[in-house]
């Protein structure tokens, strides 16, 4: 899995070669519409998704299958986040947020297969889906609440004398949101996989072995935690964003 | 070999095919990991806006639909059930109260019967004691009479023997002072 260089100087890792986006099919210059390592592992994100929400649906029975049970248990997860974050008329976007949640959830839990690779440890993506989000709810804030959406900078709860300064930080905040949410995802996903491929590369010293294995095991327990909660922590501020949008005034 | 590889990867990576700085980083990849996404962001999304979610709502909703029927049939059979219930108690009640009257008419015609049967038995008792008293009277009656002729006789024959002489009037009066006093 390591792929290191013994040279002259020693160990030579290199952990961010796991990140490296190639031509799933021969070789070739990487095109925007080049099918790709990252390609193919978002198509098998997709392909999961389908046979767990689709296929596991498709009894329709009263009395869920277990994989039925995964299901609505899911749906009913994301559902009453929305329902009681956003508010009950945020429930007609459940399906935009389910669909962020379950792409987040897959793909973190797919990317920790060994020789797996992890759409969401590339900033590209994550910078997509955070900007993404954030440029759709600020649009749907102002569409639904015309200019009156600005009060949402305009604390009406501060004093007077402090909401210029008050509204000045509500917009650095507001600003940021994405950056955050992509930057968090990023940073997680990728320092995971990272600090694995280290692990792994001093697996190889017969001395650090044992420690390597074993630390090997401690991160990937870790990791399969933050999977989890990346795209719970992404979906739940996504909640708290549209909440922002449909209901500005404080 | 390794070369024409580089050649064609682009700048992010070396000549041994190891990555040049953070891969996140190479501008010439993210158009491509953009493109992907948004299709299978689109794709995810259509499968689960118009096949998953609205099966998993209609299943979800029938299910709910069928427990709050099923609660509702239940109350219903509770509440069949507190009235056959209650149904019970009143007729246990009511054959209480009927058992009740029955035993107090019994007991008044028992009382009535008795009462007669008693009147009867007194009436025939009180017969008896007058025909008992009126026998005895006459008993009385005539031993008063036989004693008072006795005495008579008896006084009559005493005073012949003391050799006095008596006329039977004298004799008479004298017995009946005696035998009133």
């Amino acid at each position: 899995m390591a792929i290191e260089e013994q040279s002259g100087t020693g160990l030579v890792f290199h952990p961010l070669d796991q990140f490296i986006v190639k031509p799933a099919f021969g070789d070739g210059v990487v095109n925007w519409y080049t099918i790709t390592n990252v390609t193919v592992w978002m198509g098998i994100t997709l392909l999961c998704i389908f046979a767990l929400f689709v296929l596991g649906s498709r009894g329709r029975a009263i009395i869920p299958s277990r994989t039925q049970s995964v299901v609505e248990m899911l749906y009913g997860f994301i559902y009453k986040m929305i329902e009681d974050i956003s508010g009950k008329d945020a429930t007609r976007y459940f399906p935009y947020v389910m669909t962020l949640f379950l792409f987040i959830l897959f793909a973190n839990y797919l990317a920790l297969i060994p020789m797996s690779y992890s759409p969401t440890s590339m900033i590209a993506v994550t910078a997509t889906l955070g900007f993404g989000a954030f440029i759709a709810i600020t649009i749907l804030g102002f569409v639904k609440n015309g200019m009156s959406f600005l009060s949402l900078f305009w604390v009406s709860a501060a004093p007077l004398a402090l909401r210029p300064v008050i509204a000045l930080i509500e917009i650095i905040s507001y600003f940021v949101r994405p950056v955050s949410l992509s930057i968090r995802l990023v940073g997680n996903i990728a320092a995971g996989h990272v600090v694995l491929k280290v692990f792994a590369g001093f697996a190889a010293v017969t001395l650090a072995s044992p420690a390597a294995v074993l630390g090997i095991v401690a991160i990937y327990g870790l990791e399969v935690l933050v999977a989890g909660i990346q795209a719970y922590v992404f979906t739940i501020l996504i909640c708290v964003y549209l909440k922002d949008a449909l209901h500005p005034h404080h | 070999m390794e070369t024409e590889t580089t050649q064609v990867a682009g700048v992010c990576v070396d000549a041994g095919g190891y990555a040049l700085g953070m891969p996140q980083l190479c501008a010439d990849w993210m158009p491509n990991q953009i493109f992907w996404l948004v299709i299978t962001l689109i794709a995810i999304f259509f499968v689960l806006s118009r096949i998953a979610l609205p099966r998993i709502g209609a299943v979800l909703a029938e299910r709910s639909g069928t427990i709050t029927n099923d609660i509702a049939a239940a109350e219903d059979f509770k509440n069949k059930a507190a009235a056959a219930e209650a149904a019970y108690e009143q007729a246990l009640a009511d054959a209480r109260t009927e058992a009740q009257a029955i035993i107090a008419k019994a007991k008044a015609e028992i009382q009535a019967e008795l009462d007669v049967e008693l009147a009867k038995a007194d009436a025939a008792i009180a017969a008896k004691t007058a025909e008992s008293e009126a026998a005895i009277a006459e008993i009385r009656d005539n031993s008063v009479k036989n004693i008072t002729a006795v005495a008579k006789d008896t006084a009559k024959e005493l005073v012949l023997a003391m050799g006095g002489s008596a006329d039977a009037k004298t004799i008479t009066a004298a017995v009946n002072a005696r035998m009133k006093g």
